[in-house]
């Protein structure tokens, strides 16, 4: 692994693979180190995969700004750049009582104050010709059809991917166990080794407390807030157009139902602060609140057709409730991309922009590298395409003629292109989150051991050293027999009156 | 949906073209049986179209013993009883398409099918029988609440693991729901040396057939633990341990029941689902009971010329009777093909009341002079001793046949013969179970 860069990115999520891929444009040598096998393992794998429009956000905290600039970043760039599912389907806040109808002003008028384009109240009828299944006691609702769906796992790969064609180096399974300050820069101790770097970005998400503790700057600290879950099949009977939000109260933005750029529907997040970073367990009360919450928009929701729960954590800076993107050390460069709650995902375009600014305002003017290609493209989506599409495809390349994943309908050579990518997927859930297979209603109960060999092969290691995510989550314990003998080596005592 | 932005720049007009009389979609046992019934009954240009590497289906990684006791009159193994049926359809010529996944059945029997030798063909069937089999309900689909590590499987999953991979999942199981695959796995993951710490069953009585739960829990001194499920999974990487709480009831955990099992692996056998999401595009009707297509004695569906059997149709028990009913509906699709079948001016629908789930099929619309007997499949909700199986219509008792026991885990089967079809009061058959005492 390389010892020295002038920029390292601490965190492998969304906004830090975003700045990676931001400072890929100039003549710097980056590098992004990530403690996990995979990018996109932390908050970016778990959240509700919205680019919000920015008419909640407040414009007077960084996150407000942020969202909106990164809105119009993903309308303008990154859309046509990275080959990754967004759709603009716009979202409304229902209102499902007449009291709620003054909350809704507020919120065109802080849209409007904001620079969010396209914000209108729409009445009832004009609201259930829109989204049939809404409540009867739809009232009105704010519409923004600035408000996009993204596909948040294909979004942090495609930055990952297209940093590295463009000559980032991201080192996985390199945790930052510590940093001191040099003459000249600070060393980097990893798991993988150390690395000298002049300029530092921490975008560790949950953990950048404890990255920026390593530079003594730990003045904040992040609190784990654990949001739940529910996602339904595809062929579930309710079809929603765009994404329904019920009418924020002080204390939370309420119960999302949305579309995903897959078709499915999902909803969620409840808000709750707990203290392991860890812990991304679901809860009987928490998802129970979710299907209650998301009742109040859309009541024809039930626990029928949902394919699988899961809880994601807000990495949320509890004293300032904002994000901290700021220089923190100058001499040497030691910058914070912290506190990255919601918006975090709609705003990471913008962040990384940012970033930027903050990394010339320390080196001085950056140099373009005219090299840079701003376009990224992923494995062919085989399952998009129609008969012919395919069978061209096919007849090009075999093996997308060979399906492992029937639920989702997903190739050999799709999960091949995965494992082969300038960010390999070296587990099941990062072949899940590039290509989907185990993404669809069996949840990998048939394409699983085919996955788990297709990775074996490919990575040349046994099929039990293949992993779900993290180290520790290997999916296979034993070959057959194993324990047996092991027991009958330590001599115990086989039953011999038996 | 978003569209893939990479054109695709070959040659569109790449797919092949194909006409048939049949094709059968699943070289399971119920596709194989329907592939030979099909074939004897003279149809000669048959293709099956399986996604597998191999026929058989999931018999192949069911190692164990037990099958084939109804058809064959002796013990065989999944892949043995499989093999049987392998031989008879190569014999036969059936075109056998292997590795090749059927994307779409169309409402007019156009079959888009894909595999990495001929890339996407199009087929156009005169007939179409469908026998996808089933899936596995999922941990998500139960809705159990903890954390997401490795080492929860579906029963089939780890059986195919241990019987086609040689890899154990884990060393310490719990298992979930004790359905048939989940006793032969407690069984299984016992000879291959993990400790299996408990079979949880949320029912009062188990799932599976009793043979199961004597041969594969009582012989190993394997618990099992009715009214009790799984409450929370734990454990960040791996399976560390699960809450397992005692139900009502209503099938609510009853709180201050709690209690901890120390595992790495949590299997689950908690319902299987026939796989119709092709049917569905095809335009077939689901029965709300079984999952599985609504269909006439024939096994033909709504619509017409789609024929469904085995486990697609509704969840069976015993291979045996899949093998039954698919040749049922290989049969009846040749028989179609070549106009020998001869529609009933009313059919005769069938309804099953009272205690009964469900009866398969939902009506008699043909009338066959070379068909002596047409079985009825049911299921019972709940077990039940000493019962009658009535057989009525319009009101009026036509016959009784006395069961000894009655389970949900197994199905009961009941032949009406012709004769008894010929003088129906009315085009109804009515189905009901009832206590000898109260008989």
């Amino acid at each position: 692994m390389q010892s020295e860069t002038d920029v390292l990115v601490v965190g492998g999520g969304v906004t830090g693979t975003a700045i990676a891929r931001e400072l890929s444009r100039y003549r710097l040598d980056v590098v992004l180190v990530e403690k996990a096998p995979d990018v996109c393992t932390g908050t970016s794998k778990a959240n509700t995969a919205l680019i919000h429009a920015g008419f909640n956000a407040d414009p007077e905290k960084q996150k407000g700004r942020l969202n909106v600039r990164g809105n119009e970043l993903y309308h303008e760039r990154i859309q046509h750049e990275l080959d990754v599912p967004i759709e603009w389907r716009g979202a409304l806040v229902v209102a499902t009582d007449e009291s709620e109808r003054p909350k809704l002003e507020e919120l065109l008028e802080k849209g409007q104050r904001n620079g969010v384009d396209g914000l209108e109240i729409l009445e009832r009828e004009a609201l259930l010709e829109k989204e049939p299944h809404l409540s009867d006691d739809a009232v009105a609702a704010l519409w923004a059809p600035t408000a996009g769906i993204v596909n948040p796992f294909e979004l942090t790969v495609g930055f990952a991917n297209n940093a590295v064609e463009n000559g980032a180096t991201i080192e996985l399974e390199a945790e930052v166990t510590d940093i001191t300050e040099t003459d000249d820069g600070f060393t980097v101790e990893t798991a993988k080794g150390d690395i000298d770097a002049e300029i530092v970005i921490n975008a560790a998400g949950l953990y950048s407390d404890e990255v920026s503790a390593m530079v003594g700057i730990d003045d904040f600290e992040i609190t784990p807030r654990r949001g739940e879950y529910y996602l339904y099949d595809k062929q579930i009977d309710i079809d929603l157009d765009t994404t329904i939000f019920p009418v924020p109260t002080e204390v939370t933005k309420g119960i999302v139902v949305t579309p995903t750029d897959e078709g499915n529907l999902l909803i969620g997040p409840n808000a709750q602060e707990i203290d392991d970073k860890r812990d991304k367990a679901t809860t009987r009360q928490g998802l129970d609140k979710v299907l209650e919450g998301a009742k109040k928009t859309v009541p024809e929701l039930t626990k029928q057709d949902v394919i699988k729960e899961f809880a994601g954590l807000r990495p949320a800076i509890k004293e300032t409730g904002d994000f901290r993107i700021q220089i923190e050390t100058e001499d040497p460069g030691f910058i914070n991309a912290a506190g990255i709650q919601s918006p975090g995902l709609a705003s990471a375009p913008a962040t990384a922009e940012l970033v930027v600014d903050l990394v010339e305002e320390l080196r001085g003017d950056l140099e373009e590298d005219p090299a840079f290609d701003p376009d990224y493209s992923g494995p062919p989506k085989v399952r998009h395409m129609s008969h012919e599409e395919r069978a061209a495809l096919i007849e090009e390349d075999p093996r997308y003629g060979q399906i492992i994943c029937r639920c989702e309908t997903v190739t050999e050579g799709e999960i091949r292109d995965a494992i082969n990518q300038p960010v390999p997927a070296q587990t099941v859930n990062a072949i899940k989150r590039r290509v989907r297979p185990g993404a669809g209603r069996c949840q990998g109960g048939f394409c699983g051991p085919r996955v788990i060999e297709i990775l074996s092969e490919e990575l040349d290691i046994p099929m039990t050293e293949v992993k779900l995510e993290e180290e520790g989550s290997e999916l296979l314990t034993d070959e057959v027999k194993q324990p047996l003998l092991e027991k009958s080596r330590e001599g115990s005592e086989v039953n011999a009156d038996d | 949906m978003t569209e893939s932005r990479q054109a695709v720049t070959g040659d569109l007009d790449a797919m092949r073209r194909e006409e048939h009389d049949l094709v059968v979609v699943g070289g399971g046992p119920a596709g194989l049986g329907a592939a030979q019934a099909a074939y004897d009954e003279g149809v000669d240009d048959i293709v099956i179209l399986e996604r597998d590497f191999e026929l058989g289906g999931i018999l192949q990684q069911c190692v164990h013993p037990g099958f084939g006791l109804e058809y064959f009159e002796e013990e065989l193994t999944g892949p043995e009883y499989a093999q049987q049926f392998i031989e008879n359809v190569a014999e036969r010529g059936v075109d056998i398409r292997l590795d090749t996944m059927v994307l779409e059945v169309t409402h007019d029997r156009t079959v888009y099918a894909v595999n990495d030798e001929d890339g996407v063909t199009e087929i156009d069937a005169e007939k179409v029988i469908l026998a996808m089999g089933c899936r596995e309900r999922t941990r998500d689909a139960l809705d159990i609440p903890g954390s997401r590590p490795a080492g929860i499987f579906t029963a089939g999953t780890a059986q195919r693991l241990i019987n086609m991979e040689g890899k154990l999942p884990g060393e310490k199981a719990v298992i979930l729901g004790s359905g048939d695959v989940g006793l032969i796995m407690a069984r299984h993951m016992h000879l291959e040396g993990a400790e299996v710490e408990a079979v949880l069953e949320i029912m009062p009585y188990t799932g599976g057939i009793t043979r199961n739960v004597v041969q594969c829990l009582e012989d190993f001194d394997i618990p099992l633990r009715t009214q009790q499920t799984i409450t929370e999974i734990h454990g960040n990487d791996r399976v560390e341990g699960v809450t397992v709480q005692e139900v009502d009831e209503d099938f609510e955990p009853i709180p201050g029941t709690e209690y901890e099992i120390e595992c790495d692996t949590v299997l689950l056998s908690v319902g299987l689902i026939p796989e119709n999401e092709l049917s569905v595009d095809a335009g077939v009707e689901l029965h709300s009971v079984t999952g599985g297509p609504i269909v006439d004695e024939t096994r033909e569906t709504n619509v017409e010329d789609i024929y469904a059997c085995g486990n697609v149709l509704h969840v069976h028990d015993v291979v045996d009777w899949v093998t039954e009913e698919s040749m049922i509906a290989g049969r009846s699709a040749a028989r179609s093909l070549q106009d020998r079948v001869e529609t009933r001016e009313e059919p005769i629908e069938i309804e099953s009341t009272g205690k009964l789930r469900y009866v398969v099929p939902d009506r008699i619309s043909t009338v066959d002079p070379d068909r002596e007997e047409i079985p009825l499949y049911m299921r019972v909700h709940a077990p039940m001793e000493d019962v009658f199986v009535t057989l009525s219509s319009g009101g009026e008792e036509l016959t009784r046949t006395f069961e000894r026991r009655a389970e949900p885990g197994e199905m009961v089967t009941l032949n009406v013969d012709s004769d008894t079809l010929a003088e129906l009061p009315e085009p109804r058959l009515e189905l009901d179970v009832v206590q000898r005492e109260e008989a």
